[in-house]
């Protein structure tokens, strides 16, 4: 049997009323407010990709930026900026003498400077080097301690964030892909660790692991601070796993009968992860302010080690003549203040980003 | 409410279990002669000694024994009925760096940490929660800018930053305030007798004895360390108040009390600080944490004579005995701590309450 084809209209639309050629351009506005779907944002996905596209465009995440660039570029050329002695540790501030009392800024080396660096005649107009930033009160050079603790800060936040997240990751997946008692043990044993005080438990573990190290070094603060640093990665991975499972997506790999573990490593997992690693790269800056903070209590790298804590806590030996040295607290600090600072505007705004009351409304 | 509560206060030996067995665990990072010190009531005189007390408190034997000996302390073989050592008991063990009793130790120091976290704790509860409130009000106004950059500022300054640069301003330069607890003359006078200390907390003491010249003095000491430990948690409780009180600006019962034509400071004090401060009380709570991991760094600086500089030098001299028996004693009072405000937080918030 075969059908006879009519056509809807007798005579072709050849004109519009103005009536519907008003709502023809509602129509046409419509799909064209249905956005295009970049590479970039398929690649990330589109929650993530409005992360990442926040980011670059809120205006304290900006200027964070560009001072972590200009942290990032002082720790590269850190030895071009602070030439280190040949032949030394280039870690290891570079010692003027043994006196306790500290020098001022401009004075001049009493042993072998550090070589020369390329920008000091063309700023200063000298040619031989001085103390630009003058010496603590074990004659250790301010501004080469200033330089290289760059690199150590990031050196050590960085490692810190890495091992930190590995264990989040590892424990947030397990609790949430077990579920049942062996969630309930995993997260009673975060709450272990995160009714013990923070920094008190840290001081202990580097203390105790110290002697098994050999000595004071970088390594068992960082241990320490990332036993007692994962917590919250493992709980926000562990909550945002849960809230994907849910999603229509997964259901539907589970009706095309899609392995349990498959499910969970490629749908779940991939789109969980993201606002747990964005969030634990803006904590740097915490995990370096208490790398700084158990330095200055005296738990942390060898004596003279570059590192802003340490330096400061030089400071302690002359709490009554502050005013006088003033530059063995404003020059160290001020550094570590940025530094943190930088990070902190970066993770402000992710704060803002992430939090599910403000999704969809600055988008 | 009941079962929730009952549920919470369960946890707290779970809790409690735990951080024994955390701090156990860390324990066994040092040598058993390291260890023998948890038992040894005076610096060791011969080597026998520490032989003698390994092998009496089986520091050399399986973990779950060493364990439970740590715990309950063992049976003086000497004199029967005596009990020896003993975390549950008290004992926490002989203190390299302060010569004495750990135990004795915080008994003798915890007052002095306990003035300062009072005496930080309402400001900052206060300050944080008007600031925080005056932000929401004027909310991306000018206020709210300033809130806002102050919070972030607060956050990014280090403690021991901000602790030299407040000596150096107003010790060294002014020599307004001063480190330390109190000046020497008080000191003296403890000493002497002629100032009698019946709480231990000096502030208190000089109130009860009408002694206005020792409580100047004692506020003088107190100041900067106040400061110290509480502009973080200014910044902190900003934020929240802020948020919160955002939150609840912007409800339908907001509405419903302008149209009903409430006044706007009635709108505020009586419909939205009420409900926006449910957040905070938790905070509050934590904030009782952070004020005694603060009081590390800030009485290390101010040469304040609490637990925390105590732990923060024993710490540095590897004195790991005492440090743990710190750590205990915070973890106790921390959970307990908790477990108070989650109650107190079940009996405010209904939607806790009604469940």
């Amino acid at each position: 049997m075969s059908t006879k084809f009519t056509p809807v209209f007798d005579t072709p639309v050849t004109a519009l009323t103005k009536e519907s050629e008003e709502k023809l351009k509602l129509m046409r506005a419509d799909v064209i407010a249905i956005r295009k779907i970049g590479r970039m944002e398929r690649f990330l996905g589109t929650d993530n990709y409005r992360i990442v596209k926040m980011l670059i465009s809120t205006p304290t995440s900006i200027a964070g930026m560009i001072l972590l660039a200009f942290f990032v570029l002082v720790a590269v050329f850190a030895p071009v900026i602070m030439p280190p002695i040949p032949n030394t540790n280039a870690y290891m501030m570079p010692r003027d003498g043994f006196s306790p009392v500290p020098k001022a800024p401009g004075t001049d080396w009493e042993r072998t400077p550090i070589p020369l660096p390329f920008w000091y005649t063309a700023l200063t107009g000298k040619e031989t080097m001085t103390h630009v930033m003058g010496t603590t009160s074990e004659q250790y050079d301010i501004m080469y301690g200033v330089i290289w603790g760059t690199r150590t800060a990031l050196k050590t936040g960085i490692i810190i964030e890495i091992c930190v997240l590995i264990i989040g990751i590892i424990v947030g997946t397990v609790s949430a892909y077990y579920g049942g008692w062996v969630d309930n043990l995993i997260m009673r044993i975060t709450d272990i660790f995160l009714t013990l005080p923070f920094l008190l438990a840290a001081l202990i573990l580097a203390a105790v692991l110290m002697p098994k190290l050999g000595g004071r070094s970088t390594l068992p603060v960082v241990i320490a601070l990332v036993v007692f640093g994962w917590m919250g990665y493992a709980r926000l991975l562990r909550g945002d796993i849960l809230s994907v499972r849910e999603r229509d997506y997964v259901l539907s790999a589970r009706v095309i009968g899609m392995s349990d573990s498959r499910i969970m490593f490629k749908h779940i997992i991939p789109n969980a992860i993201f606002p747990t690693i964005v969030q634990a790269s803006m904590d740097v800056g915490s995990y370096v302010l208490n790398f700084a903070g158990l330095s200055f209590l005296g738990i942390g790298a060898e004596v003279g080690y570059s590192d802003w804590g340490q330096m400061l806590s030089f400071a302690r030996d002359w709490i009554t003549n502050l005013a006088d040295y003033w530059y063995i607290v404003i020059y160290p600090g001020m550094v570590l203040v940025l530094f943190v600072l930088a990070w902190n505007l970066v993770g402000d705004a992710v704060r803002d980003i992430m939090d599910p009351r403000m999704r969809n409304k600055r988008a | 409410m009941i079962t929730y509560i009952i549920r919470r206060l369960l946890l707290v030996p779970v809790l409690l279990f735990g951080v024994t067995l955390v701090i156990f665990f860390m324990l066994q990072f040092l040598s058993p002669a390291d260890r023998a010190a948890l038992y040894i009531r005076d610096i060791p005189k011969n080597p026998n000694q520490i032989e003698g007390t390994i092998r009496r408190y089986g520091l050399d034997k399986p973990l779950p024994t060493q364990y439970w000996k740590w715990l309950v302390g063992i049976e003086d073989p000497n004199h029967p009925g005596v009990i020896l050592g003993g975390v549950l008991r008290g004992q926490l063990g002989f203190s390299r760096t302060m010569a004495q009793p750990v135990a004795e130790a915080i008994a003798q120091r915890f007052p002095a940490t306990a003035e300062l976290a009072l005496w930080s704790y309402l400001p900052i509860i206060g300050i944080g929660v008007w600031l925080g409130m005056q932000a929401a009000i004027n909310h991306n106004k000018f206020i709210d800018q300033l809130a806002r950059v102050f919070s972030i500022i607060g956050y990014s300054f280090p403690v021991f930053v901000f602790g030299l640069l407040v000596l150096m301003l107003f010790y060294a330069k002014l020599h307004w305030l001063m480190p330390g607890r109190v000046s020497d003359w008080v000191t003296g006078e403890i000493i002497n007798g002629t100032f009698p200390i019946h709480t231990k907390l000096i502030t208190l003491d000089a109130l009860l004895n009408g002694r206005f010249d020792v409580f100047l003095d004692a506020v003088r000491h107190l100041i900067l360390p106040i400061i110290t430990l509480s502009y973080i948690s200014w910044a902190q409780f900003l934020r929240i108040t802020r948020a919160s009180m955002l939150e609840s600006l912007g409800q339908d019962y907001m509405t419903t009390a302008k149209a009903k034509g409430v006044s706007r400071r009635d709108q505020i004090n009586k419909h939205a600080l009420p409900n926006a401060l449910i957040p905070v009380a938790t905070i509050a709570g934590f904030t009782v944490v952070g004020l005694l991991g603060g009081v590390i760094i800030t009485e290390t600086i101010f040469t304040y004579p609490g637990i925390g500089s105590a732990a923060a030098r024993a710490a540095a001299q590897l004195d790991v005995v005492t440090v743990l028996g710190f750590a205990l004693f915070n973890g106790t009072i921390l959970i307990i701590a908790n477990v108070i405000v989650d109650v107190l937080y079940a009996v405010i918030d209904p939607r806790v309450r009604l469940s």
